[in-house]
């Protein structure tokens, strides 16, 4: 008899990232950071699963030099999907507990890592967009100079040093991504086993 | 040749002979880690904020101890080109007197505002002694917010001291003169029946640091001359040192020293509210300024007070009391108890300590001597707890250091001395470079001193520092008193003449500063919150631009029809939201100044153009890497002429559209 009850382990990890999930709505998840000789306490800017704080605006008013877009909260259409989906999967997260079923497990699991590799590919994409679609009248044109950020790690653009890094919002998407392929791995263990 | 190299040799070993015999100057003063304790590495902070009177030009210097390095001028007194203060429309209000616009002040005394006798680092204020005055300044921001002048008063001199929680700050003329009520235009001669010494109490409101004359004491025509208010124990009552008991009104320098002693006279402040309250006091009419910088509209306003409360002095018989002090009396100082009052006779060859307890033992025993114009001399043995024996010549100023200690400068001996107060004995002394004035413990006028550092203000500095010619600079001299003796660690220059100066750990202040003003909070009628929003406005002869300035152009940077006969009022918003980032604003041959404008705020500049031609404008802060792009032109034409006015921002993308626009016409 084959046996699609979950572990007492994934269920504890599930719940644990269900309660993960519901947090990093109301936290920051991504962080880009910039230093520059002018600015040596530093400029941050932080996404949330709805808004960007942070010195943003500062940020806006030193871009127009390179002719980069202006950053503004209302031109990203994720802000307004963003708190649903981690809310959508948090709720996934409890409904495989309450369902105790294996499959449920797997779907999730696969559901969760195609959103997350959506969400770094729509964000590098932005990144991309606001990197090189530059104005052609801006006051500093360097020939064949792009200003993408990094999508990950650090990159040096004229005399500023950018950083991105996931913030804790991020963190706990990374860790809930990677319990749900250990978890899942586990569970086709032991289903092999019983067989 | 050997006889040649002989000589040599001998001339050289004679010279180095007579150098010895020359009397030791800092090169022994100094010791070897002096360089040490002074030296603040690149990046990192001063410990202490030192503020010093800029004496003969009016402003204020604020400086980081121990290094000496000199952080900002903040214009109070004093117009100032170089940020346009007292030169902008906003800031010209500052400056008005009864008398008119005054643009320059001599300000000797500073003081920090103190809750509990502690500094509290809110506010600082100064004193004008010339058309008196005293003002405020924001600790948050680093500027002038208040000014007000005092009616019945000549030279503003025992001024800005306080009272320990900031309630009072106070003001005593340093020339007796006929009160504002009576008339002034009599003989000079009738000094002893006209004229008076008039003692100001400026109230402070505790949540906003508003200034508001609440009443004055009407004393006797003598100079007074300096003061320090009670603390703890004698928390209520105000020392004020005077001289000229003689009531000479002519060389005084001789006729005002014929008397063996002079007065410091005690203020029971909390009696005197007692008799306001009561009604007892004489309303006189007067006028004097009352000027406020307002943050919220970035505007000063300058109202005219008419009136003010007089209590006498001698008809109310128990506010004042004098304690004979000898010789001339200068420095009057409350040690960090409120026991001790100490007097610093300028020609004295000893210090008087004088005892609050004993003081009010001789007022409740009428242990008095004498009146002098109505009012009780207490007896110098009653109020007297020791004389500091042989302590230097011409002792000017003492502060302390909270550990017991008090430490007074000598003009004349050219030294600073340490004593103990509860012994009197002299415990070191050590000699300034040249002829000390005011003296500074950090904290040391407070019932707390932080101690550490004593700094000596001096007059005379002839072989200090490199020579510039006939005018040198003054100098201040930085000493580590955190030991038993007293060890010099700096010479600096100073700007201007310090007088007193005030000094406080740097964690009070630095936390708090304002980086710039919230656009959104900008209350000028005249701002221009965004680049659409930029006009120009004609009403007459009147010509308003609405600019607005950010990295690294004006808008608009164009504009045609101004007539020679017209009065532009350029009206500059910064618009950036950025620390650090001010923009500044001329106009060629303008006659006023130029603007410095701080992030978020918006200043005024008038201009009034003489002749048709070409007028450049531009940034005059180097505000970003296109700073010298920042710049535009005025055409000013005829008077009469029909050039319309216009105004225009032309981007390089939107050249085509034209958008020069037609100024709107009132």
């Amino acid at each position: 008899m084959k046996n699609n009850s979950l572990s007492k382990l994934s269920k504890i990890l599930l719940i644990t990232s269900g309660i993960g999930l519901i947090i990093s709505i109301f936290v920051p998840l991504w962080a880009i950071y910039l230093e520059a000789p002018q600015y040596p306490e530093g400029l941050g800017m932080f996404l949330h699963a709805n808004k960007i704080t942070g010195d943003y605006e500062i940020i806006n008013g030193l871009n127009h030099y390179i002719g980069m877009k202006e950053i503004h909260q209302e031109d990203f259409w994720e802000f307004k999907i963003l708190p649903y989906a981690l809310g959508f999967f948090a709720a996934l997260a409890f409904l495989t507990v309450f369902l105790n079923n294996k499959k449920w497990l797997y779907f999730f699991a696969a559901l969760f890592l195609i959103f997350g590799v959506a969400f770094m590919v729509d964000f590098y994409l932005w990144e991309y967009d606001y990197g090189h679609n530059l104005n052609p009248n801006a006051a500093i044109v360097v020939p064949g100079m792009s200003y993408q950020p990094p999508l990950f790690g650090f990159k040096q653009l004229l005399n500023f040093g950018a950083y991105s890094y996931p913030d804790i919002g991020g963190w706990i998407m990374f860790g809930v991504g990677i319990i749900l392929v250990v978890l899942s791995y586990l569970e086709i263990k032991s289903s092999k086993k019983v067989i | 040749m050997k006889i040649i190299q002989l000589f040599g040799i001998s001339a050289f070993a004679s010279l180095a002979f007579l150098g010895s015999c020359k009397p030791k100057g800092t090169e022994t003063a100094v010791s070897g880690d002096a360089a040490e304790k002074v030296y603040v590495a690149p990046g990192k902070y001063d410990e202490v904020y030192n503020f010093v009177s800029g004496g003969f030009n009016g402003q204020m210097n604020v400086y980081g101890l121990p290094s000496g390095r000199l952080l900002k001028v903040v214009p109070i007194f004093s117009v100032n080109p170089e940020n346009g203060y007292g030169y902008s429309e906003e800031t010209k209000p500052m400056l008005e007197t009864s008398h008119g616009f005054i643009p320059w002040d001599d300000q000797h005394h500073l003081e920090l505002s103190q809750t509990n006798g502690e500094q509290d680092g809110r506010w600082i204020f100064a004193n004008a002694n010339n058309t008196p005055r005293v003002a405020r300044v924001n600790l948050k921001t680093f500027r002038t917010e208040e000014i007000i002048e005092l009616p019945n008063s000549a030279g503003n001199h025992s001024s800005p001291f306080i009272t320990e929680n900031t309630e009072y700050v106070v003001a005593g003329t340093r020339f007796a003169v006929p009160t504002d009520d009576a008339n002034g235009d009599v003989p000079i001669n009738s000094f002893k029946e006209n004229f008076k010494g008039v003692i100001s109490f400026i109230g402070v409101n505790k949540e906003t640091g508003d200034m508001n004359l609440s009443f004055q004491i009407e004393a006797p025509g003598v100079n007074f001359d300096l003061s320090h208010a009670g603390k703890g124990k004698s928390h209520g009552w105000f020392f004020f040192s005077c001289y000229n008991s003689e009531q000479a009104n002519t060389l005084l320098e001789v006729n005002a020293s014929q008397n063996d002693k002079d007065f410091i006279m005690a203020v029971n402040w909390k009696k005197a509210e007692e008799y306001l309250k009561a009604g007892k006091g004489r309303k006189v009419k007067t006028q004097y300024a009352h000027n406020k910088f307002d943050e919220k509209t970035q505007t000063a306003t300058s109202k005219m007070e008419q009136e003010v409360t007089v209590l006498s002095a001698k008809e109310l018989k128990d506010i004042c009391y004098f304690m004979p002090t000898p010789k001339s009396p200068h420095g009057c100082d409350v040690d960090p108890t409120g026991e001790y009052i100490v007097g610093s006779g300028k020609l004295a060859a000893l210090i008087p300590v004088h005892s609050f307890s004993k003081m009010l033992k001789a007022i409740e025993n009428k242990e008095f001597s004498g009146e002098y114009d109505g009012i009780p001399i207490l007896k110098y043995e009653s109020t007297l707890y020791g004389e500091v024996q042989k302590p230097g010549l011409g002792p000017l100023h003492t502060e302390f250091d909270g550990k017991g200690n008090a430490y007074t400068s000598f003009f004349v001996s050219s030294e600073v001395v340490k004593w103990d107060i509860k012994t009197l004995k002299v415990l070191d002394r050590q000699p300034t470079f040249y002829s000390v004035g005011h003296l500074m413990v950090v904290g040391g006028d407070t019932k707390k001193p932080y101690g550490k550092y004593l700094v000596a203000y001096n007059k005379i500095t002839k072989d200090r520092f490199l020579p510039t010619g006939p005018e040198l600079t003054q100098s201040a001299q930085l000493y580590d008193i955190s030991g038993d003796k007293m060890k010099l660690l700096l010479d600096f220059p100073t700007f201007g003449e310090p007088h007193y100066a005030q000094a406080v750990p740097a964690s009070l202040i630095k936390d708090q500063q304002v980086k710039f003003y919230n656009i959104a909070d900008n209350k000028h009628p005249y701002a221009t919150k965004g680049e659409a929003e930029s006009k120009v406005v004609r009403q007459g002869n009147k010509v308003h631009v609405y600019m607005t300035s950010i990295r690294s152009h004006f808008a608009p940077d164009n504009i045609e029809g101004i007539k020679v006969g017209d009065e532009v009022y350029f009206h500059v918003t910064n618009l950036e939201q950025d620390w650090d980032v001010p923009h500044g604003f001329a106009i060629k041959g303008n006659q006023n100044a130029e603007l410095l404008i701080m992030p978020g705020e918006t200043s005024t500049l008038k201009w009034v153009p003489k002749k048709s031609g070409m007028y450049p404008m531009y940034c005059t802060d180097f505000c970003s890497a296109l700073h010298q792009e920042m710049q535009g032109y005025v055409r000013v034409s005829p008077a009469g002429s029909n050039v319309p006015l216009t105004y225009s921002l032309n981007n390089k993308a939107d050249n085509a559209k034209s958008p020069v626009k037609t100024a709107v016409t009132k």
